[in-house]
């Protein structure tokens, strides 16, 4: 347990209110589109129209001609300079403006630039591009085929097969699969999406001449990472280029990679010596920047007559559009996919992936989760699902009967990692007993007999969050640790720095907590300050519910090196030696003398004012924490829909959320964490959906077509915690962000076929729309 | 490039000119010409709604209009609401409740609740979905949005007023 602190102090366990929120909610928040530099001028793509076509010829003369025109870049002027490629952050290289030919719909042909962003919008309309149509490759499952056109013309390998990649025991599966008496086995989409923060992707650079210093203001997840990759690219000195990021309006992981709007504004700068600025527009954020999932997956069980399941196998196609451009540590092409085994005790396992290029946007990204995560848990609860309602045993029942019990932690799976612990059945009878399971089911029982559609789904998922260790994750070669700086200055108030960036998590007013906790400095005396890379220490940046796990965990062990030190000055204060004293929230005592003691605020004007003979003045400490572990936070989620029968409409009546995080910095920010994932899991599960047609153009390219719930369709979300501390991190804390995104698309899906499975329906690919589930009630006859 | 016009606006009581293109849209008006950063574009279709601000007593999105529609208009974007040196009952219940997280839609969010509140003191909880349902939200996921603006609406019906 941890202590719990006054609400003066505001340490762990405090719902205190956000330190960001007031320049918000007063319209002072400082977005990269807020930036305005003296002299800046805009950027505007030119992008293709076509998924596939041979560049003919790029004529930029009328558009030069247009008065306020600055500069037309095209990728034979970056070629000249060795930029008309970039590395991508998964071993393959991605076109920054095309020379060649085109790979897809929206790709970046040419980057104008002009006095504003009005005249370079009509500068773009004037630059006259010519194509030849060439094939266009949509199906991943035809990438392979000898009839399909190879599209990446620059590879060696002539084959639009990018990487196979397989772990587990094939054997010991294949064998368990010959000998078991059930098998249930499941075909599922985990659809092409978008992450779509309300924020839009853009940067503004600004390179001074005379200082030959680059300034990137960059919409940015990992700043610090992103200064690495432009210096290395770019050939820039690395103390010479500072990114900042200031506020970011959501990410999701939209805004881990590095796009290609962004290197053509650098350059632009490069060549001007002005400020440019680049935003990209809602459709073009949705069109050409980091699409996630885009999985099509296989999953078989293998399990006995009373539902103990005995393996697991699964093979996927991976479609990654037309360059490899997945944001995952360098060792896992299909990322923590192989997590696919759950919260579940499989005596063998394999996992195998196959990624495919097509002409389609680049990616894939992890929205909104720890590397393909969600899909591993949405593929591994609607299997368990299938196999529950195949042998007729209530959905509750099987998970129970196979999960992993709190004394087999840590927990070593088949497919390699190491859970560090859990109490999956705490959780999962947590939630049942908020919805009220029995009673829901008689419930439905008797709706069913008057002929009424209700379901209900149950998720019982596993997350894995806070990447690193540094020993096996790294983002293109830089290890995954994370970092924070703590500064107490003479009055005992602090200024602390992270590694890692806010996109809207709540980070200044969580990390001071932990400064609270740790070191008895009111939350409201700590300042926290992250994004900018010339003044926080280095690290890999917010995503992958990363930040608490390693940032936190850094704060943490930081604040104990001050902690040690504070001891030393207490003790010359004192004058006694360290071993009699002792640390009460905010002061060191006399051990046996409470009244003699010396508070943090009185060492810390020591530590500048009568500093003891051989201490270093000051009263600060940095530390790099690189876990020795992830952290597997995992909850229960239980959803109850009503069905329409006349317009296939759902409507999502009840959804209880348990979710387990361990120790908890804030109350309140995991709960507005939870409710925000979940409406963006139900946006997966019944909306979202970027499709192609046949000739590659992108549907789903606008908000128009690419939905996003409102409050209207977003239902009252219920949620509740239990509490297993992760037993490596310094306080006991997982990172909770993502898991309501991870476990709560099996709920929706698992709930609408539980509604429609005594007409015989085993599974609807999401996005499950009215559409498509009136054409499964008329094909079942429930509609004429 | 078309001849300038000329748009005069009272923005948060204050009178404000500018000549402008007649294609100007009054969000870039309102953010480049007038500075007033608060008011956001988070999308090209109309959809988003960050770009809400009141005209006139009601809600436009700003985006969708041009700068020229707006002349002799009156406008209150968000940083208008701050008055008298205190926050606005609104602003005061985003925060309490946990209604924002990135705050990218929140400027938009008040100014759609701010007119809703002007013409229904007391929503129910499904006027306030209804009356946010042009304003899209990725972060929160509503539910403390509308606690947001029954915190206000209770505040403001104790005298809090505005």
């Amino acid at each position: 347990m941890i202590a719990k602190t006054s609400p003066e102090i505001g340490g762990m366990g405090h719902s205190i209110k956000r330190k960001e929120d007031s320049r918000f909610i007063q319209g002072k928040g400082n977005y990269v589109d807020d930036v305005h530099l003296p002299g800046m001028v805009y950027g505007h793509m030119v992008r293709s129209p076509y998924a596939h076509a041979r560049l003919k010829s790029i004529n930029t003369e009328k558009a030069k001609q247009l008065p306020g025109v600055l500069a037309i870049i095209t990728g034979e002027d970056l070629a000249k300079a060795n930029l008309a490629w970039m590395p991508t952050l998964f071993f393959d290289k991605q076109m920054v403006l095309a020379t060649g030919k085109v790979l897809f719909q929206a790709q970046e042909v040419a980057f104008v630039v002009a006095q504003d962003q009005y005249i370079a919008a009509d500068a773009a309309e004037l630059v006259e591009v010519e194509y030849e149509e060439l094939p266009v490759l949509v199906d991943p499952h035809k990438a392979t085929d000898p009839s399909s056109p190879i599209l990446r013309e620059d590879r060696e390998e002539k084959s639009n097969h990018i990487f196979h990649w397989e772990v587990g025991d094939r054997d010991a599966t294949d064998k368990a699969f010959q000998s078991a008496p059930v098998k249930a086995s499941v075909h599922a989409i985990s659809q092409r999406c978008h992450p779509a923060p309300l924020e839009t992707c853009g940067c503004v650079a600004d390179f001074n001449r005379a200082t030959e210093k680059l300034t990137i203001y960059l919409t940015s997840q990992a700043p610090h990472a992103h200064r690495t990759l432009f210096s290395i690219v770019g050939g820039i000195p690395e103390q010479n280029i500072r990114v900042v990021s200031p506020d970011i309006g959501g990410g999701f992981g939209n805004k881990v990679p590095i796009y290609p709007g962004y290197v053509c504004a650098v350059v632009a700068s490069l060549t001007l010596g002005l400020p440019v600025k680049w935003i990209e527009t809602r459709s073009e954020n949705l069109q050409s920047t980091g699409f996630a999932r885009d999985y099509h997956m296989t999953a078989e069980i293998a399990a006995d007559q009373n539902g103990k399941v005995k393996a697991l196998r699964v093979k996927t196609l991976a479609d990654h559009g037309a360059f490899n451009a997945a944001a995952q540590p360098t060792k896992f092409p299909a990322g923590l996919f192989s997590m696919c085994t759950g919260s579940y005790d499989f005596a063998a396992s394999f996992c195998e992936v196959d990624g495919v290029y097509t002409n389609k946007a680049p990616g894939g990204i992890a929205y909104r989760c720890s590397f393909r995560i969600t899909e591993a848990a949405y593929l591994i609860e609607r299997v368990v699902d299938i196999l529950a309602s195949q042998l007729k045993i209530d959905p509750a029942e099987l998970r129970r009967r196979n999960f992993i019990q709190p004394d087999q932690f840590p927990y070593k799976t088949p497919l390699g990692w190491t859970y560090d612990s859990g109490n999956y059945e705490g959780a999962l009878n947590k939630a049942l007993e908020m919805v009220g399971y029995a009673q829901l089911r008689k419930e439905q029982e008797e709706k069913r007999k008057k002929g009424e559609l209700m379901g209900i789904g149950i998720s019982s998922f596993t997350e894995a969050v806070g990447a690193g260790p540094a020993h096996t994750f790294d983002i293109a070669g830089i290890k995954m640790f994370d970092s924070a700086e703590i500064r107490v200055h003479p009055t005992g108030k602090a200024i602390c720095r992270m590694g890692t960036k806010s996109q809207g998590q709540g980070h200044e007013t969580t990390y001071a907590q932990i400064v609270a906790q740790e070191l008895g400095i009111p939350a409201s005396d700590v300042i926290v300050e992250e994004g900018d890379t010339d003044t926080a220490p280095y690290g890999l940046g917010t995503y992958a519910s990363r930040s608490t796990p390693t940032s936190g965990a850094a704060t943490a062990m930081a604040a104990r090196k001050i902690r040690a030190k504070a001891k030393k000055i207490a003790a010359h204060l004192l004058e006694c030696s360290e071993e009699d004293l002792e640390w009460e929230t905010g002061k060191f005592f006399v051990k046996g003398a409470p009244s003699k003691s010396k508070t943090i605020q009185e060492i810390a004007f020591a530590a500048y004012t009568n500093i003891p003979a051989g201490l270093e003045a000051g009263l600060e400490a940095v530390n790099y924490y690189d876990p020795p572990n992830l952290t597997f936070p995992f909850g229960t989620y239980i959803c109850a829909v009503d069905i329409d029968k006349g317009t296939g409409e759902i409507k999502v009546r009840r959804f209880v959320a348990v979710d387990d995080c361990g120790n908890v910095i804030n109350p309140m920010i995991v709960q507005g964490q939870i409710h925000g994932g979940l409406t963006e899991g139900l946006a997966i599960a019944f909306m979202q959906l970027i499709d192609y047609d046949e000739n590659g153009n992108v549907q789903g390219g606008s908000f128009m077509d690419y939905l996003i719930p409102t409050a209207v369709e977003t239902p009252h979300w219920e949620t509740g915690s239990t509490c297993t501390p992760s037993p490596h991190h310094p306080f006991g804390a997982k990172g909770v962000g993502e898991s309501p995104n991870v476990g709560s698309p099996a709920a929706f899906v698992n709930a609408v076929v539980d509604a429609l499975s005594h007409l015989g329906v085993k599974h609807i690919d999401m996005p499950i729309t009215p559409w498509k589930v009136w054409n499964v009630l008329k094909e079942k006859g429930v509609v004429s | 490039m078309a001849k300038k016009q000329a748009v005069c606006v009272k923005v948060n009581g204050q009178q404000r000119e500018a000549d402008v293109e007649p294609r100007l849209l009054l969000v870039h008006f309102i953010r480049e010409t007038l500075g007033l950063t608060g008011t956001h574009v988070g999308c090209d279709t109309s959809n988003c709604g960050a770009c809400t601000v009141v005209m006139n007593g009601k809600t436009v999105k700003s985006c969708t209009m041009f700068a020229v529609q707006a002349d002799g208009a009156e406008l209150l974007t968000v940083e208008g609401l701050f008055q008298e040196g205190k926050l606005h009952p609104l602003q005061e219940g985003f925060k309490q409740e946990h209604g924002l997280q990135c705050g990218f839609c929140t400027p938009g969010m008040l100014m759609s609740t701010y007119a809703l509140l002007q013409t229904n003191a007391r929503p129910t909880e499904n006027d306030i979905r209804w009356g946010i349902s042009g304003n899209l939200c990725r972060c929160t996921g509503y539910q403390n949005i509308v606690k947001a603006v029954q915190y206000a609406a209770g505040k403001m019906a104790q005298g809090g007023a505005r």
